[in-house]
């Protein structure tokens, strides 16, 4: 199964309302904020795909690094994640660019708006990662494995840098769409990359 | 014989996957296929080989990923040579009898374009021309840009191909599920662009299986004139006791890419997961099929990244971005508030505009660099296709090249200097072009007269090998107040071209009420007339009620509204924003109470009636500022939140541009000038936005430079303008370098000028590292810090 790149797509994740205020910065949710959210959840309706590519890897610790099927790294915080694990599952997903788009257009009306827009966005893929999760926590418990907490690239001591080779291995940019920039900042934006360790029970 | 006179006669096969090839035998996770080239150089030949026995016409060298951001450039050329010289070999070592050809293969370049990503347009058409020059140099007989899945990285491949070759094209897109390419543009979109542009053979390749991809097909096949490619996965992939299969089998892959040949696909092969073995199949299901002949297509279409608009119905063109007569647009202009234009598009866009005439022409400004920088920008808010409206060629190239699909161009004439010069622009870019009916003699008085122009216009630009599907005439509605005349002719001109030459028209609709009282009923009336001449679109503004109710009246009484469901969903709309209107007028909270709540279109409505009986001096300071400092204190105290701010910011916005129509002067005249930017590689601005916003509301004077900002221009700007302050975003450690490298070329250059830093990766202890004076930790930290600078000074 090593080296295979497989694309799924997923239905769309309810709506936490209370979570895309929070990444919004209210704790609270006025009337007037409420209609807002209402008009830009109503204008966002049909604009997000829930696409995620994953694959699964064997992990190994040698000499001091993890050795991760895909490139071989030293993390404190990754080696603690993946401890006991011996194999993971590396994915990315995406909500899609007419978030983006969505945003931009914000940006140059309401900004009140653009920033719900971007909590909106950040709640879609957060929802879409545990949607996603699930699944693969399921489907590892059928072979015997349990899943570890997911954990991205820039997380404690995990170098932001291992975004290139997550992406060369997973081929992000053909298989969903997600390119990375030069100073690693993924396009469309509302996307994330994470790596689950698998752990078998025993 | 060369590819393109095969095609005329003939069906071409393409090949099957090279990459499922490949990692059969062996290509590990992550290794770069094309390194491949150098150091398999045995596999490479015996795939290409392969292919070409199983009775493929084109063989794709394996340079997909070939470009000069994955290699250096002496890497770059080796594997182009090598990969090319594989396809030579095998083509001279198969035994199979059919005609042989090779392809240098372009895929995507792997980073999205700007707006929606980080790669300027011009830096992806030269790292698409490095490939190229190296295919033309190695003896590529054809180019095949392929499985792009962005319109904008299309066309700057396209770009490239015709810039550095003379070589034919082929371009392929993928498509999802939905029909659309991954950023949104639809089939008919890209026949616009790729055939405006002079692709030689265009389609669909990867995404899909055969069947799925019929959808596609179909739409190419409707509104293209050129040879259809078909370049299909063999299913979707699934695993299979530990192995990756597709769920097409060579039989059913062939059968499916059969239907469609059937159907008219000329260029047919397979992408991934199919192998010689699918190519074979493939050849055998359609080898017998009868070559059907291309017709001639006669759709007007113009593009923006998502849709097209074809011109069998009546064509809106909003009028509104444009500076004459308008004092507040100027200003914008002149002070580079590019967010006013923006509105402006956006609004006209919501009032039933579907393409956006763009003028930003004014005596005392680089209309080069604005027309580009307003398409540009336009372009990130709205998916409306744009009319470039100039008489300035090069600003018209500059805004052509890069404009994402294919625009309409406002205007040639039948001048030799303005044919000469318009004409090579709309031939390589792609286009429809205005053309006006006058030349060197004028504005002739009769409509036969201005046909003879049309005639003569026609008759160059066939020279050029543009179409006249590609051009839509403007007969030039006169004011009727200057000749009576003049209405009659125009509309008598609309009607023999439409009869004569069988061309689309357009007018000005505006120009024929110049100087008269109540111009809308008149120009209202002269639309429909103009409609019912066979007018195929008007440019106009799309806020006049008349001109809209014009226009949904006409469809309705012509036939072209099914079921009225237009006029219908239009005339309910009418009335309720009527009872809206009445609605709003009776809310009971003052100005002050609308701003807190965050009702924007309440608190304009409060000013306006304020207005009547209070100066606006003392509005702003007996409501507006005493809301807003109730907010931002409660901001501080963490009992308004962030949305509620912004809401209020932009309730107070709509305030304050209602008292600018009543005020002359500038409110922030006397307030200290602040510049904004995110900073060089980062491209996330919502921040930056937020805290250009709130300084507005209260009373700085805010420079705006956008994202993605070098150091350089930071501090030529900040010099210009007389900045005290400049206010730098980053979002990404990766970006504070460059954050801290625009602090020390500010500090350079002046050396008086304060810092104000902020960002989701910033800390007080980290600005300060880097030489900032002052870490803001949201946008009322700013407001407060640039008002104790000026209490101090």
């Amino acid at each position: 199964m090593n080296g295979f790149v497989y694309i799924k797509a997923l239905s769309a994740p309810s709506i936490n309302r209370k979570e895309v205020l929070r990444y919004a910065g209210a704790l609270s949710e006025t009337e007037e904020i409420s209609t807002l959210l209402d008009e830009c959840i109503a204008e966002a309706e049909g604009k997000f795909s829930y696409n995620v590519c994953y694959k699964e890897l064997s992990v190994c610790e040698c000499d001091g690094a993890l050795d991760l099927g895909f490139c071989k790294v030293s993390s404190h915080a990754l080696s603690k994640n993946l401890s006991g694990c011996k194999k993971i599952i590396l994915f990315a997903a995406t909500v899609g660019v007419e978030i983006d788009r969505l945003i931009a257009r914000a940006s140059a009306i309401s900004p009140a708006k653009a920033a719900i827009f971007q909590a909106l966005g950040s709640e879609r893929v957060e929802a879409l990662c545990d949607a996603f999760n699930d699944e693969i926590r399921k489907e590892a418990a059928t072979r015997g494995y349990s899943t570890h907490p997911r954990v991205s690239a820039g997380y404690g001591d995990i170098p932001l840098e291992m975004q290139r080779d997550i992406f060369r291995a997973l081929e992000c940019t053909k298989k969903i769409g997600i390119s990375l920039g030069e100073s690693l900042l993924m396009s469309p934006s509302k996307s994330v990359t994470a790596i689950i360790g698998l752990q078998e029970i025993v | 014989m060369k590819i393109t006179e095969y095609l005329k006669e003939n069906r071409i096969y393409l090949d099957g996957a090279t990459g499922t090839m490949l990692q059969a035998a062996g290509l590990a996770v992550g290794e770069l296929p094309e390194k491949w080239n150098l150091s398999h150089p045995h596999v490479l030949r015996s795939i290409h080989k392969a292919y070409y026995d199983a009775g493929s016409n084109v063989v794709s060298a394996n340079t997909f990923g070939a470009n000069s951001l994955k290699f250096s450039e002496s890497e770059l050329e080796e594997i182009v040579r090598e990969a090319i010289g594989h396809v030579n070999y095998a083509r001279d070592a198969s035994k199979a009898e059919q005609e042989k050809w090779v392809a240098l293969d372009i895929g995507p370049t792997g980073r999205m374009l700007k707006p929606l990503g980080d790669l300027a347009f011009e830096d992806a058409v030269e790292i698409f021309a490095k490939t190229v020059r190296l295919g033309v140099k190695y003896g590529a007989d054809l180019i095949f840009i392929q499985t792009m899945n962005d319109s904008l990285e299309t066309k700057a491949a396209l770009l490239a191909a015709k810039e550095n070759s003379a070589l034919p094209v082929f371009v392929g897109n993928a498509f999802g599920a939905d029909g659309k390419l991954m950023t949104g543009a639809d089939a008919i979109a890209m026949v616009a662009m790729l055939e405006g542009m002079g692709a030689d053979a265009i389609g669909v390749n990867c995404s899909l299986g055969p069947a799925s991809l019929g959808g596609v097909i179909d739409k190419y096949l409707e509104y293209s004139s050129l040879p259809i490619i078909l370049k299909a996965n063999a299913g979707l992939p699934r695993v299979e006791d530990g192995r990756t299969v597709y769920d097409l089998s060579a039989e059913d892959f062939a059968t499916d890419s059969a239907a469609l040949v059937e159907r008219g696909v000329r260029i047919v092969g397979g992408c991934c997961g199919t192998t010689p073995e699918y190519i074979e199949a493939l050849v055998r299901a359609s080898e017998k099929t009868p070559v059907l002949s291309i017709e001639k297509k006669n759709h007007t279409l113009v593009s923006s990244y998502t849709h097209a608009v074809c011109f069998n119905k009546p064509v809106l063109i909003g009028e509104r971005i444009n500076p004459t007569g308008k004092p507040r647009f100027k200003e914008a202009l002149r002070s580079g508030d590019i967010n006013y234009i923006l509105r402006e598009g956006i609004s006209e866009g919501e009032h039933g505009a579907h393409i956006l005439d763009v003028n930003v022409g004014l005596p005392e400004i680089d209309e080069s660099e604005l027309l580009a920088k307003t398409v540009y920008e336009l372009q990130a808010v709205t998916d409306l296709p744009l009319q470039i409206d100039t008489s300035n060629v090069a600003a018209m190239e500059r805004a052509l090249r890069s404009y994402n699909g294919k625009a309409m161009i406002n205007s040639v004439n039948g001048k030799p200097e303005s044919m000469s010069s318009v004409f090579p622009l709309v031939k390589k870019y792609g286009g429809v072009v205005v053309a006006l009916t006058l030349d060197e003699g004028g504005i002739p008085a009769l409509a036969e007269d201005r046909l003879a122009i049309a005639k003569k216009i026609l008759a160059e630009a066939a020279k050029y090998g543009i179409d006249k599907k590609d051009i839509i005439f403007d007969p030039l509605a006169m004011a009727v107040s200057a000749d009576e005349n003049a209405a009659r002719e125009t509309l008598r001109a609309v009607e023999v071209i439409g009869s004569e030459l069988g061309c689309h028209t357009s007018l000005g609709v505006s120009n024929v009420s110049f100087g008269l009282p109540e111009r809308d009923i008149i120009n209202s009336s002269f639309f429909t007339l103009a409609l019912g001449k066979g007018l195929s679109a008007a440019i106009m503004n799309p806020y006049s009620e008349k001109m809209m109710s014009a226009y949904r009246a006409y469809l309705a009484l012509s036939g072209e509204d099914k079921g009225f469901a237009d006029y219908i969903a239009y005339a309910t709309a009418r009335t309720e924003s009527t009872d809206n209107k009445s609605a709003s007028k009776s809310s009971d909270t003052t100005l002050k109470g609308a701003i807190i709540k965050g009702l924007a279109a309440d608190a304009a409505e409060k000013t306006r009636d304020m207005l009547k009986s209070k100066a606006p001096l003392d509005i702003v300071n007996s409501e507006i500022i005493p809301a807003l400092d109730e907010v931002g204190i409660g901001f501080e105290k963490k009992t308004v939140y962030l949305p509620g701010l912004l809401m209020s910011a932009e309730a107070a916005g709509a305030a304050f541009e209602v008292i600018k129509g009543a005020m002359p002067g500038d409110r922030s005249a006397d307030r200290a000038r602040i510049v904004l930017a995110t900073v060089k590689g980062d491209i996330h601005d919502i921040g930056k936005n937020i805290v250009k916003l709130i300084l507005e509301n209260y009373g700085f004077s805010v420079s705006d430079l956008g994202r993605d900002v070098a150091p350089e221009i930071i501090v030529s700007e900040a010099k210009r303008l007389g900045a005290k302050i400049v206010g730098l975003s980053a979002l990404m450690t990766t970006t504070v370098p460059a954050m801290e490298e625009t602090i020390r070329q500010l500090r350079r250059e002046i050396p008086e000028c304060k810092i104000i830093v902020g960002g989701a990766v910033l800390t007080a202890e980290y600005a300060e590292k880097i030489g900032a004076d002052k870490y803001a930790a949201d946008a009322m930290d700013a407001v407060r810090y640039a008002e104790n600078l000026e209490n101090l000074q």
